[in-house]
Formats: structure tokens, C-alpha cells, sequence
């Protein structure tokens, strides 16, 4: 029997299409547009201006507090313009566009292939690398890893969990990533326990990745500091305290960070990241993609230079078809669609897909038959009826008290509606008009 | 591909498979078995009613709709159907026509369109009507036609009692006296007995629970916490005085318990939303059913348990809320 969490979660169709694609290398573009705000926390600071040559690799944002990370550019070239393009939340956001001449790396990066095994680093050395390099969460979320790696005051940690779960129907850009990148994956995975002062690390994988699981655990055959779990596939398994508690049955509380019960969960892209930055002295200017659909010619799995824009993407994996409604970054669950193809790839982009009109197109919304079904799919333990009917007639008060904020917007009651009702769409406007009031009541 | 109009829209962007028209219609596969069985048992009766009950709910449900409420009419939605054959399933097959479409009305105006129509009635449209019928039309809503094999009867069909019945009027004699006159176990479980058109055939309404699963149309919860608890109780007593009191098999098998735990009770809008409320609102049916049966002076009760325990739901639902995640901080085994 594989582990998983016990309450709640769906099962969508896995639709994981590229799965047996190895990852191939996308050529440059032509000019990369490069958010300064790719992370939660605080927009990093331009360092750059118009017709300053850069070379991939050089910090051209600089971050901003400890919650923020360092940009650096993907590319070499002319900076050709800071301006306002639109990302993948839809807004104009700043970025530092730069066209592409050549690719001539910044010294001291170790663009080989060869693995590097040993360090000698101390954890606040690995630490400060992270923070240099810009690292953050690549599983989408975005968080900057070296926050994660600084233990506050007060709190302990026990385990490392490596997140291999990909539990979004389609994309598959971790999975190669265990299988094409495991042993600098492994090494990564060392240098995160030594950071954290940590002896356990477990890798959690679900079950519909069974080469993955197998040849991770041949890798650390030998290795007794690391365990590889198959986890019975379950949506959303990914979410960190889904993962927690499916792993260590241990459940972080409301408002809590995995750190709150002794964990800390990284990404396997994350952790690969991690690995190149100290070991290669590289900063995250690239990452594994998974352009998908069921109507592309060709779904592959892309090595991306941060900034390209989605076009080359799909063009990449034979075009954009003619009947495509959405397209999507990141998963069906929780991915956002875009409104241009000209968004650039950022640092959370896990995936492309394309969905198709007739996919894309939303059945009316018929009556709510309480049917519970909604209940007993949030893995939260909510009621998304609830929150709903509360969101609509604005009764914010009653949604606080109703725990509307611990809802991770998995997706999970709209996925399973037979009513199609917006459930989440209310339940995301009501934790807006949630966090307003509370922080209207911080300031009195 | 320059000029694509690209759709924005929130997460998620794939649904799941089902919708309310695939529930309904799940409810009315899981109800044929009983129908073919009854319509084999008790004749043309068992089709006329049916028939009559599914067309009326339908009509005035879009009559309802179109002139009086002004909307657009969802009866393809399938409830209304639903609500036909429950109806028709908790009276006898040789019921006059009028008063069934008089139960149709009550069961779809008062039971379900008054308080705004699907997923907002509080009680259960069919069991509405039932009640209504039961108590303007005693004479007619108790006199049972004996199971004869398939006939062309319908008004003229034999009549007789039913064994709750045989049980609420045994007077001065014991139990087993009563169970000399009752039909065997098998003749309970294959429906040889008196009783409401769908209420009788065990194994036909067994059946159809296993296909509302197998669809995931409905939870275990209910119908097993009304059965277990129903089987508990009558157990105890039966346990205390086997003279006075009939044994819990008896009761199951009986009556309208299993179409009630299985079709009435697990009504979505009626019925509450998580597993532990289930078991309050299951467990509240099979007690209040035996406290009818035993105590009371109705021979049957389950109907009047369920639209009792309808009325608790919305308690229920306020104060039985699911366990929230991290609520209870654990830190493992």
C-alpha cells in the first residue's frame, strides 16, 4: 500500500503526455522579457539600464530585504529596455528586457555536465549561495529558498522532504527531472540537510512514477540519510502539507509552515537548482518546462532560459492548433491562463498547456443540490458550499470564522461540482475581503 | 497564431465528469430493479401508478416553473422524475389515479417548488406528498394488494395486510402467533408480501444500493447507520421479550425501511453533508422508526422518521462541521 494523505483530494485524469520525453534544450530567443518580481516577497531592484551588456548569469535585480531574491540575466546582450510587459498574473509588471547576442556566460560558472560530488561549505555558506544565486521554490509557489533554509529562532527541524510528487495532471517536468538529473539531484539533496543541520531526507514520489521511484531508490541504495516513498496517486498530494502529513502523518496547523512540525519541503526542481548553484556556481537562469495539450502535435519537456516567451514554447512542440481556447502556465488545477502568448517563462512556470475551446469551455452553472461532494473533497477539512453562499451574500465575518483562509485554492470542490458552480471563484474573493479586514484590524 | 483570442479564466480548468443530470439519472437506474420486480409482483397496477406519478411530478414541475415562478424550467435536470418514481414507490399499486396526482401536486408544489425547488426544499418532495396522502387518504393509502404474480388488476386487485400491520393488530397474542400468519424470510426478502409498490422486494432494493455506490451516486453512511440502528434496537427489545416484541430481521425486511435508508433518506438536499453527521441523522431514523412501529399507533413509520430527522439537517450541518486540517496538531506516530 503507497501512503497518501487521508481526507479528501480528486482524481483527475493524469494526462501526462511527455512522460517519456527526455528533455530537450530550447534555443535562444531573440530578446528575453525578465520580471523583477518572479518570487513571493518583495520585487527585486533593477540594476541595470537601457544599453548595459550583460552576459547569462549576471545579477541584473538586485534583491530587495530578506523575503526577495536576486534576478539574474538567462541570456548575453543588450539591455534594450526596463519596461512593463505583461506576466503571467495577467498585470503589466516591470521587467528588464534584453536582447540576445551570443551566449557568453559570466565568470566563473561551470556550464560542464560533469557531476561534482564533494563540499566543503558550511550551512551558512550553502545559505548565502542560494540567496546569491536566486534561488526560489520551483514547484510554482515561488518562495525564496534561502527563507526556507534559515531556521527562526525557537523552531527545530528534523526532516528534509524532497517533493518528486507532481501531482497536476500533465506536467512532467519533475518526473524527468528524478530521472535525467537524480544524481545532481542527490547532491543537491545533501547540501539542503547540511544548510538545515538535518540527518533525514525523504523523497516522497507518487505512484504513477514508477522508473522514477525505481531508480531513485537504487541511487541511494547506499546512502542510508535518504528514503524514496511511493505515494498513492492522489490530487493534491503536492501541496506541502498534504505531503507532510502523507509522509510523517504529522499535520501543520492553520496559518503554520511545515516548519511549525520539525519539516521543510523543497522542490526536486527546487533541490537541482540548489545543487548547480554551489556546486557549478550557477544562479537559476533556466529551468525544465512542460509544454503539453492534448491537441499539440508534439508535448516535449524544454530546458527554458528564464524570460523567453511562451511562443517559443509551443512553437517548439509543433505550433499553437487552431482550436486552442486556454493556455495555461502551470497545471489544469492551478494554473493560470494567460492572456498573451508573449508572457515570459519565469522562474515558477513548472508548464505550458493547451486546452482546447471545447475544454475550455465552462458548463452553466446549475443549482447547488447539496450533495456534500464539494465537503468531501477538500483536503482542508472546509465546506466549500459554505464559504461560497457566505462570499456571495458578503457575510465576511461568518467566512473568517469558517477557517475560508486556510483554503489553498487546490481546486478541488470546482473540480468535482456536478453543479459547475464557481466555488473556488467566491472563495478566492472572499479571502480577499478576509485578509482586507483583518489587516484593517492590525492597524487600529 | 498571432491574432488568438486566448480565454482567461480562474483555476481549475478541467471538471470532473459528473453533473446533477448524471446523478439523478444514476438514482433512476438504481430504482429499475425495483420496478421490473414490483410490476412482476403486483401487475399492471405497479406500471399504471408509476407512470401517473413520474408524468404529473414532471408536468407540474414545469408548469410550476414556466407560470408561476417565471423561470426557465429544469425539469431535464432529472429530480423531478426522481421525485415521481420515489412517490409512486411509497404507495400501493392500486391506488386511484386522482389521488395520486393530487400526491404529485403536494409532492412537487408544496414539498419542493414553495421553498424555491431543487436544493432548497428542507423535507423530501416524495415523502411530502406520501404523508399527505397517508393522513387525507387513510382508507385508500392502506389497502394493499396481495402479491399475485403479474396481473391486468389495477383498482380491483385483491387486498390484504401487511405483516407490520398484522404485527400493530395482534392484540392479546403473542408474537410468533403473528409469525404463523406473516410471510416467510425468503417471501420477505423476494417482496411476497402486502405493502406500498416499491417497498417489498429486499433483494431489488439491495440491489439498486449497489449500483447508487458503484456509481458514487450516495456514501454507505446512512443506509447502514439506519439499518444497524434499527437492527440494534429491535434487537434489544427482541432480546427482552422475544414474546412481545418482533425480532430485528423482521423489522428490516419489513415496511418501507429499506427503500427509506437507502432511497428516501439519502435524498442530497434533505440529508446532511458530512460522515459523522450522517451517522447522527442514519442512527436519528432508526430509532424514531422503532418508537413508531413499537410504541405508536401507525403500524410503519419510517417515513414520518425521515421527515422528522429532515428538519435537523440544517442543525446538523451547523454544528457537526468536518474536521478542519492541523485543527488538532499532530506530530506523528
Amino acid at each position: 500500500m503507497f501512503k497518501t494523505f487521508p481526507k479528501g483530494g480528486v482524481h483527475p485524469p493524469e494526462n501526462k503526455l511527455a512522460a517519456d520525453k527526455a528533455i530537450e534544450k530550447l534555443g535562444l530567443p531573440k530578446q528575453v522579457s525578465i520580471p523583477i518580481a518572479q518570487h513571493i516577497g518583495a520585487p527585486s531592484k533593477p540594476v541595470v539600464k537601457k544599453k548595459d551588456l550583460v552576459k547569462t548569469g549576471d545579477v541584473i535585480a538586485q534583491n530587495q530585504g530578506f523575503v526577495s531574491s536576486n534576478i539574474h540575466s538567462s541570456v548575453s546582450g543588450t539591455v534594450a529596455k526596463i519596461d512593463q510587459v505583461i506576466d503571467t498574473s495577467g498585470f503589466r509588471k516591470p521587467c528588464v528586457v534584453i536582447n540576445v547576442e551570443g551566449d557568453e556566460w559570466a565568470q566563473g560558472i561551470d556550464t560542464s555536465p560533469d557531476l561534482i560530488k564533494d563540499f566543503s561549505l558550511s550551512g551558512e555558506e550553502i545559505r548565502q549561495k542560494v540567496l546569491e544565486a536566486g534561488v526560489v521554490g520551483l514547484g510554482g509557489a515561488t518562495f525564496p529558498s534561502h527563507v526556507k533554509l534559515s531556521i527562526p529562532e525557537g523552531k527545530s527541524v528534523d526532516t528534509l522532504i524532497i517533493n518528486g510528487v507532481e501531482c497536476e495532471p500533465y506536467l512532467t517536468s519533475d518526473h524527468r527531472v528524478m530521472l535525467e538529473r537524480a544524481e545532481e539531484m542527490l547532491v543537491g539533496v545533501h547540501l539542503l540537510m547540511k544548510a538545515l543541520g538535518v540527518e533525514k531526507a525523504l523523497i516522497g514520489v507518487e505512484s504513477n512514477k514508477p522508473d522514477a521511484i525505481e531508480y531513485l531508490d537504487q541511487l541511494v541504495n547506499e546512502d542510508p540519510a535518504i528514503d524514496i516513498y511511493g505515494l498513492k496517486v492522489k490530487y493534491p498530494q503536492g501541496g506541502e502539507k498534504q505531503l507532510v502529513k502523507a509522509l510523517l502523518d504529522r499535520e501543520v496547523p492553520p496559518g503554520g509552515l511545515p516548519l511549525d512540525v520539525g519539516v521543510v519541503v523543497h522542490n526536486v526542481g527546487t533541490t537541482l537548482a540548489v545543487y548547480e548553484a554551489i556546486q557549478k556556481n550557477k544562479p537559476l537562469v533556466e529551468r525544465v518546462v512542460t509544454v503539453t495539450g492534448k491537441s499539440l502535435q508534439d508535448p516535449k519537456n524544454l530546458l527554458v532560459r528564464i524570460g523567453t516567451p511562451v511562443r517559443d514554447l509551443i512553437e517548439a512542440a509543433g505550433g499553437l492548433p487552431e482550436d486552442t481556447g486556454k493556455v495555461v502556465s502551470g497545471g489544469p488545477m492551478m494554473g493560470k491562463a494567460l492572456k498573451s502568448l508573449d508572457t515570459p517563462v519565469v522562474k515558477g512556470t513548472s508548464g505550458i498547456l493547451v486546452i482546447t475551446e471545447k475544454e475550455a469551455k465552462r458548463d452553466s452553472e446549475v443549482h447547488c443540490i447539496r450533495c456534500g461532494k464539494c465537503v468531501d473533497v477538500c483536503p482542508m477539512g472546509l465546506e466549500p458550499y459554505l464559504l461560497k453562499q457566505l462570499a456571495q451574500m458578503e457575510r465576511y465575518e461568518e467566512l473568517e470564522d469558517n477557517a475560508v483562509l486556510d483554503c489553498m485554492e487546490c481546486g478541488s470542490c470546482s473540480y468535482t461540482c456536478p453543479a459547475r458552480l464557481p466555488l473556488l471563484d467566491y472563495i478566492r474573493l472572499g479571502k480577499i475581503h478576509v485578509n482586507q479586514i483583518i489587516s484593517n484590524r492590525k492597524q487600529k | 497564431m498571432n491574432n488568438k483570442v486566448l480565454t482567461v479564466s480562474p483555476s481549475p480548468h478541467v471538471y470532473e465528469n459528473t453533473t446533477v443530470r448524471k446523478l439523478m439519472y444514476g438514482v433512476v437506474i438504481a430504482l429499475l430493479p425495483t420496478l421490473v420486480w414490483s410490476v412482476v409482483t403486483f401487475g399492471i397496477g405497479a406500471i399504471i401508478v408509476t407512470l401517473v406519478s413520474v408524468v404529473s411530478c414532471i408536468l407540474f414541475e414545469y408548469l410550476i416553473q414556466k407560470f408561476l415562478l417565471k423561470q426557465r424550467p429544469s425539469v431535464g435536470d432529472g429530480s423531478a422524475l426522481v421525485t415521481g418514481l420515489l412517490l409512486a414507490f411509497n404507495v400501493p399499486s392500486n391506488l386511484p389515479l386522482g389521488i395520486i396526482i393530487i400526491g404529485a401536486l403536494v409532492a412537487i408544489g408544496i414539498g419542493k417548488m414553495s421553498f424555491g425547488g431543487l436544493g432548497t426544499n428542507p423535507f423530501n418532495p416524495a415523502l411530502v406528498g406520501r404523508v399527505f396522502l397517508l393522513i387525507s387518504y387513510p382508507a385508500q393509502m392502506t389497502s394493499w394488494p396481495v402479491p399475485k404474480g403479474f396481473s391486468t388488476g389495477y383498482l380491483d386487485a385483491e387486498t390484504g395486510a401487511t405483516p407490520l400491520g398484522l404485527l400493530q393488530e395482534k392484540g392479546e397474542a403473542t408474537v410468533s402467533q403473528v409469525m404463523e400468519q406473516a410471510p416467510s424470510y425468503s417471501d420477505l426478502f423476494y417482496g411476497q408480501m402486502g405493502g406500498s409498490l416499491g417497498e417489498m422486494a429486499a433483494f431489488a432494493l439491495i440491489i439498486g444500493l449497489i449500483i447508487l455506490l458503484y456509481l458514487r451516486v450516495i456514501s454507505w453512511h446512512i443506509p447502514v447507520s439506519i439499518i444497524a440502528t434499527t437492527g440494534i434496537f429491535t434487537g434489544i427489545l427482541w432480546l427482552a421479550d422475544p414474546t412481545q416484541y418482533a425480532d430485528p430481521l423482521f423489522h428490516i425486511l419489513t415496511g418501507g425501511l429499506l427503500l427509506g435508508a437507502i432511497f428516501m433518506a439519502t435524498d442530497y438536499v434533505t440529508s446532511p453533508m458530512v460522515p459523522k453527521a450522517m451517522w447522527v441523522y442514519g442512527a436519528g431514523i432508526g430509532v424514531l422508526t422503532v418508537i413508531i412501529r413499537v410504541f405508536g399507533s401507525y403500524p410503519e413509520g419510517v417515513s414520518f422518521a425521515i421527515l422528522i430527522m429532515n428538519a435537523f439537517v440544517p442543525i446538523l450541518n451547523r454544528y457537526m462541521k468536518p474536521k478542519r486540517f492541523g485543527e488538532e496538531v499532530s506530530h506523528g506516530k
